[in-house]
């Protein structure tokens, strides 16, 4: 039970990201309010400043230059606030079949999991699950919203925001 | 034989199951000089239904709905089979048939009948339900086939399924596909927080029983061939994992102490073991567990995702998939993981292969051009064909009798979603199975016994 409650609590805080991320988004103008309003050293201010995910090309798992820079954000981050333990997400969009996109959403976490090791965050601290095409956050039908879709997202576990 | 298994709700004496096989012995009897005249060749690409009457069964006791409904099931089952063609009642120039009318076969030759199924549904001083049908070859006037049945009343649609099955098999020469169930995964809620329950149907969609809460994500259940148990992967536990159900029991148990994602379960031909993927690092491994001693063996080794295994009926080669070469493409391998040889060579990706229960061909799902189509193939990767395709179709099963897939075609956009297909070997005969709302990965059970 104990184990379900926090896979639950996960996906809350998954669905509480993705509402940040879209009013982050609307606020792209006024870059002082975003970042005025999320407090150092929290999930807010990771979500917002650090950035908590990164995109794939269509079934690939490769790390682009974009997805590099955001990694290394987040491992500096990391190694700042070593309170944290994260999860990463690995996810596929809707256009492939399901049981290969479980593992390429699996390869996607891992290839980031891999880049936040090699840039200092400890392994132990990083736990991985893909939901392969399962948790679509854009349902649009169009590459616009399937490369939303292809993501690696980066769940603080205990974060207080 | 129709033997009842025990086990099964619909007949739970062996009294019964006694009573079943005495009356289909005693109607046999009768039946047996009976020439094959209406052949049904369905070895063709695309045939000609079969011409059939269905008049109403009699009601021997008293309940004419229930007659009138089971006939209603037999004739819709033939009629989702392609091979048949049930005659509009309204046509029907003898009236009133029972199992022990008559036929004026002249009168069934005139409205074009080839066959016709007679019966009687009577209740039993005892409550329990009896009934006998006869199958009649309307050219050479005579009859093919006598059964007769009992059963209790709730179990009426089983018994038509049962029926359904003797009738398709008598005039196909192979066994029929009535009596089973698909199990699927029903899906309600927007697209980006669906929730997920397993379900379980009769394979012509109805008594849908649910076998989850909807609580944790599940995905990909299969039957078991041998016992009532299925495999699915679910997100209860720490990781995500493959577990069996018992669906009498609902007892449910994770397969294996695995070190990470277990995913793409499927039991092999016997019951004893469950080949699945684990997921290690950015690879995916094909593994088998032994259900009885809990051992596990890997079964495949590469630097690649290899998933969606599926043993050949003979339980001697497995086909899965993999995109080592760079992309998805089938291979097959010895059951013991040796000498995989690539099978896919056309143009796209493919993936899901499931083998037929003949063992003749493969099934799979092929992505080109953005298009995704469910096709079939040879064991050895020749004779590729496309059954049907269209924006998205996925994850064919078998029909026990290798006659018929069922797959799931999911639309476009925000409000789209899956339903539940059905096509056949010819790939004209396509229908979708009604479900209560959005469904996906259904699983064929084999033949109930």
């Amino acid at each position: 039970m104990l184990v379900v409650n926090k896979i639950a609590q996960g996906a809350r805080f998954a669905g509480v990201v993705a509402v940040m991320m879209f009013l982050a988004a609307c606020a792209q103008t006024k870059p002082d309010l975003a970042s005025g309003t999320a407090a150092p050293g929290t999930g807010q201010d990771f979500v917002v400043n650090v950035g908590d995910r990164v995109f794939f090309l269509e079934d690939q798992s490769t790390l682009t230059a974009q997805a590099r820079a955001t990694l290394d954000k987040q491992a500096q981050w990391l190694n700042r606030y070593s309170s944290y333990t994260v999860t990463v997400e690995g996810h596929a969009d809707e256009r492939g079949t399901r049981q290969y996109n479980l593992a390429l959403g699996a390869r996607r976490a891992n290839a980031a999991r891999d880049y936040l090791v090699a840039n200092g965050v400890p392994a132990a601290r990083i736990k991985t699950i893909s939901y392969g095409k399962e948790r679509p956050v854009a349902v649009c039908n169009n590459d616009s919203c399937w490369s939303q879709n292809r993501r690696a997202v980066t769940v603080l576990n205990n974060a207080t925001n | 034989m129709l033997a009842f298994s025990p086990a099964w709700d619909m007949a739970r004496t062996l009294k019964a199951a006694f009573a079943i096989v005495l009356g289909f012995a005693c109607l046999v009897l009768i039946s047996q000089p009976a020439r094959a005249l209406i052949e049904l060749d369905i070895t063709q690409g695309n045939i000609e239904p079969l011409p059939i009457a269905l008049p109403d069964f009699a009601a021997g006791g008293g309940d004419p709905k229930l007659a009138s409904d089971m006939t209603s099931v037999i004739a819709d089952n033939l009629r989702r089979s392609g091979l048949f063609r049930p005659l509009d009642p309204a046509a029907f120039i003898q009236k009133n048939m029972g199992v022990d009318t008559t036929p004026r076969f002249g009168d069934w030759r005139t409205i074009g009948a080839q066959a016709l199924v007679s019966g009687t549904v009577s209740r039993q001083p005892d409550g329990r339900l009896r009934a006998e049908f006869r199958l009649w070859d309307v050219f050479a006037a005579e009859q093919m086939l006598g059964q007769q049945f009992y059963t209790t009343p709730e179990n009426w649609r089983r018994l038509a399924h049962i029926i359904s099955d003797a009738i398709y098999e008598r005039l196909t020469g192979e066994k029929g596909y009535f009596d089973t169930r698909i199990v699927f995964v029903d899906e309600t809620g927007p697209k980006d927080a669906r929730v997920k329950r397993l379900a379980i149907m009769d394979q012509d969609g109805a008594n849908v029983r649910y076998l989850t809460r909807g609580d944790e994500l599940v995905l990909t259940p299969r039957f078991s061939p041998t016992s009532q148990e299925i495999t699915y992967m679910s997100y209860a536990g720490t990781d995500p994992s493959v577990y069996l159900l018992n669906i009498e029991t609902g007892q449910r148990e994770i397969v294996g102490n695995f070190p990470g994602m277990t995913f793409a379960p499927r039991f092999s031909p016997d019951g004893q073991s469950v080949i699945m993927s684990l997921q290690q690092g950015g690879n995916a491994n094909i593994f088998k567990m032994d259900l009885r001693s809990r051992r596990t063996t890997r079964l495949s080794n590469s630097a690649a995702i290899d998933t969606s295994p599926s043993y050949s009926p003979d339980g001697q080669r497995i086909v899965f998939e993999s995109d080592r070469g760079g992309s998805q493409q089938l291979y097959v391998m010895s059951a013991n993981g040796q000498n995989p040889q690539r099978i896919s060579f056309g143009p796209g990706r493919y993936s899901t292969p499931v083998w037929s229960p003949r063992g003749d061909l493969i099934a799979f799902t092929k992505m080109h051009q953005g298009r995704f189509m469910i096709g079939v193939m040879k064991p050895d990767g020749s004779g590729e064909r496309i059954l049907t395709e269209g924006y998205h179709n996925e994850g064919p099963a078998w029909s026990p009798n290798g006659r018929v897939l069922v797959f799931f075609r999911d639309t476009p956009g925000a409000n789209g979603g899956p339903q539940v297909w059905t096509v056949d070997l010819t790939g004209y005969n396509e229908q979708r199975l009604g479900t209560p709302a959005f469904a996906s990965d259904p699983s064929w059970s084999p033949l109930l016994d």
